[in-house]
């Protein structure tokens, strides 16, 4: 059972209170806040116990969400239930942040009443809430700028090809029936999470795909939508079937609303998506990559006459050419004491910094097509460096994102809504695969 | 207000009745009353939303008047029609109960609770037992009988996840009737076990390893079923949640060591992980070390060495040094090529990991000396400075150059603060002196007159004036006081390899949140070498110890495990069976279920010598063990603590100093930072428990040597008509050096009883 839960800012501002039990006076909320901000680095922070009184706090969105409770409860849940949470609000306010949350805090109190009561969980289904929830969130809207710079960062595959722009989906499922609410529009995004070693040698050492699908329904209520995928989708090593290009993973699991009758064979899901977002498959794949890893690199180093330290990386992007990835940012590890980074890079978009506190050098590309080769020079100014030093340029970690993509090939091949509603006007797909971790020995 | 009577009325929409029920109204009134009277929240009693702003204090009302106003809609609400209302109600007893928990609550209510486990909305049972679980805390909360818990375990499917994970924790209170009644149970269970939400597997698993306590396979083989699950969890896109399931992962890796072997690429570190969970996968990953992955794993923690976060580098330095306890060569490279670096808090963590290393395995010496030769660092932290101190010390006769690095030590001796630094100064100064008297004869005077004439701290001081006094008994003495047991005791080193923990160890701290908060305290644990969880399962073998036990190795047959034996020796000896008498015969007991350090420590009662043994998860179970017997009579009378004094010199360390009791390898290890003089003494004395010398009989008669592989009777051999013994019995090959075929049989008699006691006490092991 929950004792309390509250919100903090990153600052220690209080957003949000709520004492479900009466069991912890409201002074736990700075206790908390004095206690995380002054944990020493090889504490894990997570579970924290002051004075019989257990705090498990998670983080989102640069806030600390936090739940105490008195008796031991699952650690499990209790996260669970904090992660849920932020996906309701996230749902409802649209997006998470400080600023949204701060404006919405009536909103918020709300959701907390109708979810928890006497510190148990009473229910997280957005379909039960919609009854219960009348707020409406007030939206606090991003820059336009900032909005038209990122056009394109999904592509969208619909029949009448457009492209939606990526705050399309950041908006609350709740809105005014006004300006954006008469859009009865479903998202359905493949997102899938990479996360390689690349051996100094360029032998592949490790490739990992957690990857989900998942649904963001703006429709109150929404009739079965069957979502198909490549017939060749297979899961586990056993099944293969078919020639040639089968999308293949190793374990797959469902929505628990999500039917599965045409599954086995046509491969595909049958779901009733509620108002909000949901999961509806996740999938995993480890270490058989279908395709190339989407980036190589060649790299030499070495102490030029005068003392510095030379670092020559080339990029290689493997992606097919229509493909880009874009807000790669490569962390290069430098060795301690590196004074300053003179530099040379193959086109005016790119930028590249030292950053003394990391002991790294970050290369910034907005945007690297399929295909293609970069490269860039670093000349380190290290005072002592002896050639030891050069043992600790490890490891070189790339972050990126590549749109309209998936490592495994997962496609989806229709999206229907039957029977067919008059007024579900757009459906969206989305592909996306973010790195998780994609690390390149050197 | 209005808002709410409207929504519960949407609810009703949605259902059969149109109407509003009289008890809505009613308890809504009441609530809007109660607020206009007292001008307080109560949303306690009714989870009404009142808003306050955060941080504001929240009244609690606990006027008993008020409750007779309460109490009378609640009752009508449990029956209303509308899920909503039920739920409320349901727990609405509850609140009562925990503002006023004098007042009885009426049995009819209780009864009622019971009853409307069977109501069809699924969170209203859940509600049910959460609030009889509060009202009934004093009898031991709910009360689950068969038809509950059949009833409740076929609804689970219909709970949603928070209801389900309520549901398999209340269900640990009930014990199944029969074999039969827990199988259909368990097999109902297994589909859960394998649920994608983290809390239902964890509730299940919880419930599986309660419920099958007395039933180890069922309970490995589930964590066999939640590994996909658990590592699913460990992959997860929150952090909070991967680290939750790396803790927990932490715990199955305790009784099952080889569960995630093949999986260790899962726990490399990604690169934007924050340190905590980089840490404990570290952790997870020294675990899952084997021959296959070593190269992979220790290619990947050397790259965490330099890692921006100091405590990432030094967990992944010392997992390093864990490591190399059993493939030291190739982590020996990779350490000494750390202090290349020369960065500070990089050098100290190796120093640190180094003296553990030699401690463990002392064949590592020869690389450590290399790099002392070398040393040209300064450290600035105490633990740092500490361990090259004694590296120095204990090292100083194989370093040309330590007494010189030891020489800018003493010259900082006024500006260092730390006491455990100038205690182990002293101690490496006077070992130096041994080795390097010229070079160190004067440094070492001016340390002695400064910690004894100026040192304000009086351990330091104490420690000081010991050794002037133990100078002037002679260079003799200070070499047997201080070279005596400098060395760890050979047979220390293959001793690697934590046994597997019964899962009874754990099983009580899972899906708990204990579990994450041991998080810096798992490391201590997860040492080998600490048998703290093995204590009272020694402590019961020595007290309920056979009396034979000890007849046979002070009566007819004596036993002694020192001198020590290399394992190399060992096994040169044991390739030249021809040279002495052989045995071999099979014990009929099954091979002990305990751990092998108990099986070590019991075989030390009897002065057996335990060299080597396999990990607890391989098969066939295999233990090498030695000792050297003399075969005489030795009378109660002549075991007088006066042989120490007389036994000799030069084998025996220093065992008038030992006067405190047995102590086992890791309690010297952590005292090894001398904090007190006599402590430093006492911590380097033997390693050998004090049996072992008081046993060790007059030295005129020729001591034989026994050498003896244990080795485990597989289940096919077990049908041959011999090997009897329902779990397979444990076959001894014997040698001995000279051979002498009594004293055999006798060893032999000694061993079967040591290996019946412990497989009689499986008992022990699991509780």
């Amino acid at each position: 059972m929950i004792s309390q839960v509250f919100i903090l800012s990153s600052k220690g501002d209080h957003l949000i209170y709520k004492d479900f039990r009466g069991e912890a006076g409201s002074d736990v909320v700075n206790k908390f806040y004095e206690m995380v901000t002054a944990l020493p680095g090889d504490q894990p922070p997570v579970v924290m116990k002051h004075k019989e009184l257990h705090y498990v706090h998670i983080r989102q969105g640069g806030l600390y969400w936090v739940a105490t409770t008195k008796a031991d409860s699952s650690p499990f849940t209790i996260i669970e239930f904090l992660n849920r949470l932020t996906a309701l609000i996230k749902d409802y306010c649209g997006c998470l942040s400080e600023k949204s949350v701060r404006m919405n805090f009536a909103l918020i109190y709300e959701v907390l009443d109708e979810v928890v009561d006497f510190g148990y969980v009473q229910t997280t289904s957005t379909e039960i809430l919609k009854n219960f929830i009348q707020t409406e969130a007030v939206s606090s809207k991003p820059l336009s700028l900032f909005d038209i710079s990122n056009v394109g960062l999904f592509g969208a595959d619909t029949q009448q090809s457009k492209v939606a722009p990526s705050a399309a989906a950041t908006r609350p499922i709740m809105s005014s029936s006004g300006e954006q609410g008469s859009k009865n529009e479903i998202f359905v995004d493949v997102i899938e999470r990479l996360s390689v070693v690349i051996g100094a040698n360029g032998v592949l050492m490790k490739a990992d795909i957690e990857g989900e699908i998942r649904v963001k329904c703006y429709t109150p209520s929404c009739s079965e939508m069957r979502i198909g995928l490549n017939e060749e989708f297979s899961i586990g090593k056993s099944q293969l079937r078919g020639y040639g290009a089968a999308v293949r993973v190793d374990e797959c699991s469902f929505h628990q609303a999500v039917r599965l009758d045409e599954f086995d064979t046509y491969r595909i899901l049958k779901v009733c998506p509620s108002q909000g977002e949901q999961t509806v498959m996740q999938y995993q794949l480890c270490d058989d990559l279908p395709t190339a890893p989407p980036f190589r690199l060649f790299s030499s180093i070495e102490r030029d006459s005068v003392g510095r330290l030379l670092i020559y990386l080339k990029l290689r992007c493997d992606l097919p050419p229509k493909s880009a990835a874009i807000n790669v940012c490569i962390t290069i590890p430098v060795p301690k004491g590196s004074l300053s980074l003179s530099k040379e890079l193959s086109s005016p978009d790119q930028s590249a910094e030292l950053q003394p506190q990391n002991k790294a050098v970050h290369w910034e590309i907005p945007r690297f097509p399929g295909g293609a080769h970069l490269s860039a020079l670093f000349k380190l100014e290290v005072p002592g460096l002896s050639s030891a030093s050069l043992q600790e340029v490890g490891s070189v970690s790339l972050s990126f994102e590549l749109p309209k993509y998936t490592c495994t090939g997962l496609q989806i091949r229709f999206l229907r809504l039957s029977p067919i509603q008059p007024g579900v006007s757009q459906r969206w797909v989305r592909y996306v695969t973010h790195s998780d971790s994609y690390t390149i020995r050197i | 207000m209005l808002r709410r009577v409207w929504s519960i009325h949407r609810c009703y929409g949605k259902g059969c009745s149109p109407l509003l029920s009289w008890t809505t109204l009613t308890t809504i009134f009441l609530q809007q009353l109660l607020q206009h009277h007292f001008m307080a929240p109560v949303s306690l009693y009714f989870g009404i939303p009142t808003k306050e702003s955060s941080g504001e204090e929240q009244l609690q009302l606990s006027l008993p008047g008020l409750c007779e106003y309460v109490e009378q809609p609640l009752t009508v609400g449990l029956k209303d029609k509308a899920a909503c209302v039920r739920r409320v109600a349901v727990l609405g007893w509850a609140k009562i109960h925990s503002l006023l928990p004098n007042s009885e609550i009426d049995a009819a209510i209780v009864n009622e609770l019971y009853g409307l486990l069977r109501d069809p909305d699924p969170v209203v049972m859940v509600n049910c037992l959460r609030a009889l679980e509060e009202i009934l805390q004093e009898e031991g909360g709910v009360a689950i009988n068969k038809p509950i818990a059949h009833h409740l375990l076929n609804r689970l499917k219909e709970c949603d996840v928070w209801g389900q994970s309520e549901v398999l924790a209340i269900l640990q209170r009930y014990r199944p009737r029969s074999e039969d009644e827990l199988f259909d149970i368990l097999s109902l269970l297994d589909p859960s076990l394998l649920s994608h939400h983290a809390p239902v597997m964890a509730a299940t698993l919880r419930l599986f390893l309660s419920l099958c306590a007395t039933l180890p396979a069922v309970c490995l083989s589930a964590l066999e079923r939640v590994r996909g699950p658990l590592l699913a969890a460990a992959g997860s896109s929150s952090r909070e949640l991967r680290y939750a399931a790396l803790c927990h992962i932490q715990l199955l890796l305790r009784s099952d060591p080889g569960l995630m072997g093949e999986h260790y690429k899962r726990f490399f570190c990604g690169y934007a992980e924050p340190p905590y969970i980089k840490q404990s996968k570290i952790q997870v990953l020294v675990e899952l070390v084997n021959d296959d992955n070593v190269g992979m794993v220790l290619d990947e923690l050397k790259g965490y060495c330099t890692d921006v976060s100091m405590e990432t580098s030094q967990a992944a330095i010392n997992a390093i040094g864990s490591i190399g306890r059993s493939y030291s060569e190739r982590c020996l490279d990779i350490l000494t090529g750390l202090l290349e670096l020369k960065q500070e808090h990089i050098t100290s963590a190796v120093v640190q990991t180094l003296k553990e290393l030699v401690w463990l395995s002392p064949l590592c010496g020869d690389a450590v000396c290399t790099a002392l030769e070398r040393w040209d660092d300064q450290l600035q932290d105490a633990q740092g400075r500490g361990a090259l101190l004694w590296l120095l010390g204990v090292y100083g006769d194989r370093v040309s150059g330590a007494p010189y690095i030891l020489e800018d030590f003493i010259a900082g001796v006024r500006s260092e603060v730390s006491a455990e630094v100038k205690a182990e100064l002293l101690t490496a100064t006077l070992r130096m002196y041994l080795s390097h008297p010229a070079e160190t004869q004067d440094m070492m005077g001016r340390l002695l007159h400064y910690c004894i004439e100026e040192e304000l701290d009086m351990c330091v001081r104490d420690q000081a004036l010991l050794y002037y006094r133990l100078l002037h008994c002679g260079i003799e003495e200070v070499r047997r006081v201080l070279q005596g047991g400098r060395r760890s005791d050979l047979s220390l080193g293959p001793l690697i390899g934590r046994p597997p923990e019964p899962i009874s160890q754990w099983a009580s701290i899972f899906n708990t949140l204990e579990s994450l908060t041991l998080g810096s305290s798992t490391v201590v644990n997860s040492d080998p070498s600490t048998p703290t969880a093995y204590t009272p399962n020694i402590n019961t073998l020595m007290s309920s110890g056979d009396p034979d036990l000890t007849a046979c190795s002070h009566g007819a047959l004596s036993l002694s495990a020192s001198p020590s034996l290399s394992p190399e020796e060992f096994e040169r000896l044991w390739l030249q069976p021809e040279k002495g008498a052989c045995l071999e015969a099979g014990v009929p007991c099954p091979v002990p279920s305990c751990s092998s350090e108990s099986l070590q420590v019991a075989l030390q009662l009897v002065n057996i010598q335990m060299l080597a043994f396999t990990p607890a998860n391989k098969h066939p179970w295999k233990v090498y063990i030695y000792t050297h017997s003399s075969n005489t009579f030795i009378s109660e009378g002549s075991r007088r603590p006066s042989q120490h004094l007389t036994s000799d010199g030069s084998r025996t360390p220093p065992q008038t100093l030992t006067s405190e009791g047995p102590r086992t390898p890791p309690q010297t290890l952590t005292s090894e930072g001398s904090r007190t003089p006599p402590q430093t003494l006492t911590s380097e004395g033997p390693r050998t428990p004090p049996q072992t010398l008081t046993s060790e009989g007059p030295r005129t008669p020729p001591q034989t040597l026994i050498l003896a592989e244990l080795l485990q009777v597989d289940r096919e051999r077990e049908e041959e008509p011999e090997e009897r013994g329902k779990k397979g019995g444990v076959l001894v090959r014997m040698r001995q050096y000279p051979g002498d075929q009594t004293v055999l049989t006798g060893f032999l008699s000694v061993l079967t009883t040591v290996l019946q006691t412990l497989s009689a006490q499986p008992d022990h092991t699991h509780s």
